[in-house]
């Protein structure tokens, strides 16, 4: 049985161990192969991206070896994939070399697209690639007041991030002692301040006692850069001195480019996570197109599940258990706070006060990834 | 004729049918019909309160067996 894994971020990399370990028996034996497939020889933690944003993380901390994080028993290879050829159970990689499979597993991920909104990319800063984060960091370092406006695409990649980018500038301009020459605005493409009810409940309150103005049911149209003006779609305008975008996401250009689903997120089984159509393929993370966050923490939850079935697909000839829709987000409720949201396709969040308990817990998780993705945690 | 596209949110807290439909909308071309499933009894008001608000054609809502269905055709 040969399995291929197409994607070295968090999903990719934590079932490809967990799969190690669950097959070591048949790994050793040469009745298994698993074999991961990955742009980069680097890992990057991405959540770690918000805390460069603000400087209160550097970015070399983001990265670790990619080979140092599997188990020697994977056979890993920066070699990225180009062509799927599905019908012949086939992919074939940049080097070219052309790789048969019983199982493939696609965790491609996804990418911010900031230039499908007219005017955004040139005139906002974000902080979803290492490069954008230090350059956001450098600009809000030269910025002495003004109206901050975050503006948020949809669908976008950590769905906490918009309010916690929003949260931590209130601490980093009040660190910096010109928070009262600092006018916040948040944006939102909904009716209420977070797609989750519960967590919406609670940070509307927040705003108002941190002196955040907002405004919901803003979806973004346009920038226009020389008068500085954020347009929506329902036809409001708004001014900004600085602009800090949320962009919204696709998939991978491989995953378009092949055909496997619109705007890169490809039609996947919610609980069985089989591409739709294909009993030998699977997919993860950001690269499927269920209903529910594009966060590491799905992807995590997510290969827990493939990894079960796979390793009893492998031993007993069928999975054994459905995902459940399982999400779970920290919130950084600002430098010192911080709460959590934990749901699945039947059961909403209902997320605590912030305390500087959790937040500190959040500050070790950010080193806790590391055996996360190792499949140890 | 314009396809009509079945955007299945059913079970999403996060991001939520209405950000599905969003999503949805943005990739859809003017004249396109769209018909949203939730679970959630919200998106009975806030979605057509959205597609209102931008412009779109409301067509209309129905519940069936806690599912509801939202149809709403792009106008721009």
């Amino acid at each position: 049985m040969k399995i291929v894994i197409v994607g070295g971020g968090t999903g990719g990399t934590i079932l490809a161990n967990n799969l190690a370990r669950r097959l070591s028996g048949e790994l050793k034996s040469g009745k298994a192969r698993l074999i991961l497939l990955s742009a980069s020889e680097r890992h990057m933690y991405q959540p770690g991206l918000l805390y460069v944003a603000v400087g209160k993380m550097m970015p070399d901390e983001l990265y670790r070896d990619q080979r140092s994080l599997l188990e020697p028993s994977i056979e890993f290879h920066v070699d990225p994939v180009e062509q799927f050829a599905l019908d012949k159970n086939q992919v074939t990689t940049k080097s070219g070399t052309s790789i048969d499979y019983d199982i493939l597993v696609i965790a491609t991920g996804s990418r911010m697209v900031p230039e499908t909104i007219p005017g955004l990319a040139e005139n906002s800063e974000t902080f979803y690639t290492e490069e954008s984060a230090v350059k956001m960091f450098k600009t809000l370092q030269q910025f002495q007041g003004g109206k901050v406006v975050i503006t948020v695409g949809v669908p976008h990649k950590c769905p906490m991030a918009p309010l916690e980018i929003t949260f931590m500038l209130n601490d980093y301009f009040k660190d910096r002692g010109i928070r009262d020459k600092v006018q916040i605005h948040y944006t939102y493409p909904i009716g209420r301040t977070h797609s989750l009810e519960n967590v919406a409940k609670w940070a509307t309150p927040e705003f108002g006692r941190l002196g955040i103005t907002y405004e919901t049911l803003f979806n973004m149209k346009e920038v226009d850069g020389k008068n500085k003006i954020l347009r929506s779609e329902e036809g409001t305008d708004t001014p900004y001195d600085l602009l800090i975008a949320i962009p919204a996401h696709k998939g991978m250009e491989v995953v378009e480019k092949n055909a496997l689903g619109q705007n890169g997120f490809i039609p996947t089984h919610r609980t069985r996570l089989n591409m739709e159509g294909r009993t030998n393929v699977f997919v993860l993370g950001d690269t499927t197109n269920i209903p529910i966050s594009k966060a590491g923490s799905t992807a995590h939850f997510e290969a827990e599940a493939l990894g079960e079935n796979i390793a009893a697909t492998v031993k007993l000839g069928m999975p054994v258990r459905d995902y459940d829709g399982k999400v779970f987000c920290f919130i950084q409720a600002g430098k010192d706070r911080a709460t959590y949201a934990m749901f699945n396709y039947t059961t909403p969040p209902d997320p605590k006060v912030p305390t500087k308990a959790i937040h500190w817990f959040k500050l070790a998780y950010n080193k806790l990834y590391w055996n996360s993705v190792r499949g140890l945690l | 004729m314009a396809e009509k596209k079945i955007v299945d949110a059913r079970g999403s807290y996060c991001p939520g049918p209405l950000m599905e439909l969003i999503a949805a909308m943005k990739s859809a071309q003017v004249g396109d019909e769209l018909e949203i499933l939730s679970t959630d009894q919200g998106s009975a008001k806030d979605i057509p309160e959205w597609i209102r608000k931008v412009g779109h054609d409301y067509l209309g809502s129905t519940e069936e067996a806690g599912v509801w269905h939202v149809s709403v055709r792009k106008k721009k």
